[in-house]
């Protein structure tokens, strides 16, 4: 069942259309990525998503509900930790948590929230005086206080370190453990891999791919890359004619090949063949880094076409 | 309106010592020093009699409305807005208006509270007479307070910025000191001066702070006129004010 939907959401300013037809559903339970480059109109979905925008066009519903005529009941079901957002000054930590636990009818326990999230020892520090990523942290403790049945997250690593950025990983998997829907807008690949079920890549106002992390993996040009230093010369066209080959680099010696599993199988029979060893041979996966550049650069999709 | 907000912005509000300190109490450190002028403590004829001390006491309450509504308020509402606190507030199920509400029910308080320090202390230090038709006098005051808290409202629906609510807080505030008598009591006023002022929200205050003190009924001229504003200040900041 979907508890986001979202369809041929348009929203444009200044005569620029942000978003230019989006359309994704999110299952409940689901960890679902939202990927693209700045500027691509991820927080402007999102922000629809919330209710804090009012789409131009198309339709978004937030378990059935329209967040902008029901905003009440979508704000009492959905979290969210804003990409930019302060709080006032001098409010600390635990004020800060008592009072937005106070806004919802059936709040989590603030205090184990704060344990999760380190954020125990300052309790008693006011806002102002707390670290971009301690302020991260308070705000993602905020997003989930209402015990939320939706969590929308946009940038929710930016600016934690690497100890820090795992432990909200793992946190935000137990919140999905709990039967939670999360809606992820992320820039780093490898928090995206590692969390998300499922990802639309956003570029332009568009959805230009929508599946699995390993699918998305598998759809790019060079999914699997060789290199190695052949103990003889290779025949150029040997190489080229090589199945499923996406690229061929020769330098100093050293081949570098990208292709499929299919292709690997292949060079290691023409080497066979030629009896030729392969000095350091490596293959390598390709990873979301390199799918996400293949869906969203100008210059790789007009070579694939 | 929600008490847990409200208890919050409270307990903000006493962590500003600024703002605690111009809106709470200088308004009767004026009113002290000025008392403490040994000429200021002598009967007037251009003041029907009454002492400059006397004719201070309403002023010195109209310092501590102006103080909070045209300074602190546009300040913190400005500021809600410029940090994204009031955005915030619209991802949960209680409103941002809340936030708004709040702040005034806090400064207009405050204000309040300011206003009683300064009867207490000139009737006990200088024995200036408490107002003698209180009724009046509180009715007065209410209006008064909800006046100057519109017209906060209204410099921060113009300001984008903090910067821009103190300049226009700071440009506003002069004219209303004045308005409101600080450097010359609106009685002492060349008569088309006066006339002019007493068309000006804290300028009608004045007078019917004065009138109540006095024992009359304030005109209700001047009621007129300080309500008419409220409404029309009202309307303007709720026309003008964006959340983000």
């Amino acid at each position: 069942m979907s508890v986001i939907e979202v369809s041929e959401l348009r929203k444009s300013y200044g005569g620029r259309n942000v978003v230019d037809g989006v359309s994704f559903a999110v299952d409940e339970g689901e960890i679902f990525g939202i990927l693209g480059p700045n500027g691509a109109g991820k927080t402007t979905t999102v922000e629809c998503v919330e209710g804090l925008r009012v789409p131009d066009a198309g339709r978004v519903r937030v378990a059935g509900l329209d967040p902008v005529a029901d905003h009440d009941e979508v704000a009492g079901i959905l979290g969210a930790q804003l990409q930019q957002s302060e709080l006032q000054p001098k409010l600390t930590v635990r004020e800060a948590l008592e009072l937005y636990a106070s806004f919802y009818p059936n709040p989590a326990d603030w205090r184990p929230l704060a344990e999760r999230l380190g954020l125990t020892a300052k309790l008693g520090t006011r806002f102002a005086k707390l670290s971009g990523g301690q302020r991260q942290r308070l705000f993602i403790a905020l997003a989930l206080i209402g015990n939320p049945r939706v969590v929308v997250l946009d940038e929710l690593t930016t600016g934690l370190d690497p100890r820090a950025r795992r432990d909200t990983w793992q946190l935000i998997e137990d919140v999905r453990a709990g039967g939670v829907t999360v809606l992820l807008v992320t820039h780093f690949m490898e928090e995206a891999q590692r969390l998300c079920d499922r990802i639309a890549v956003i570029d332009k106002g568009r959805v230009a791919a929508l599946d699995t992390p390993a699918g998305l993996i598998r759809r790019s040009a060079g999914a699997t890359v060789i290199s190695f230093t052949p103990s003889a010369p290779l025949d150029d066209h040997d190489l080229a004619s090589l199945p499923a080959i996406a690229s061929i680099e020769c330098k100093d010696g050293r081949i570098t090949l990208s292709g499929t599993d299919e292709t690997v199988n292949a060079v290691v029979t023409l080497l066979a063949r030629h009896r030729i060893t392969a000095h350091q041979l490596r293959v390598l996966d390709a990873t979301l880094d390199d799918a996400f550049l293949d869906l969203t650069d100008d210059r790789t999709k007009e070579a694939a076409a | 309106m929600n008490t847990a907000v409200l208890r919050t912005e409270f307990r903000l509000f006493r962590r500003e010592p600024g703002a605690v300190f111009w809106i709470f109490l200088f308004p009767t450190l004026l009113l002290v020093i000025l008392g403490s002028i040994p000429s200021f403590r002598d009967a007037d004829k251009a003041l029907g009699g009454l002492r400059p001390v006397d004719a201070y006491t309403p002023i010195a309450v109209l310092i501590a409305l102006i103080m909070s509504g045209v300074q602190s308020l546009p300040q913190a509402l400005t500021g809600h807005r410029e940090r994204g606190i009031l955005r915030r507030m619209r991802l949960t199920p209680v409103r941002p208006s809340t936030l708004l509400s709040s702040q005034m029910v806090v400064q207009g308080t405050v204000a309040l509270a300011s206003a009683l320090l300064a009867l207490a202390v000139g009737r006990l230090a200088f024995g200036v007479r408490l107002p003698e038709q209180p009724a009046g006098y509180l009715l007065a005051l209410l209006l008064a307070t909800a006046a100057a808290l519109a017209l906060g409202s209204v410099v921060s629906a113009l300001s984008r910025t903090t910067k821009v609510a103190g300049a226009i807080g700071s440009a506003v505030f002069f004219p209303m000191m004045f308005c409101a008598g600080v450097w010359l009591p609106v009685q002492e006023m060349p008569h088309t001066l006066a006339r002019v002022v007493q068309l000006t929200p804290f300028g009608a205050a004045a007078r019917a702070l004065g009138e109540a003190a006095a024992g009359d009924w304030p005109g209700w001229a001047h009621l007129g006129v300080l309500a008419g504003w409220t409404v029309l200040l009202t309307a303007g900041a709720a026309r003008w004010f964006r959340w983000d």
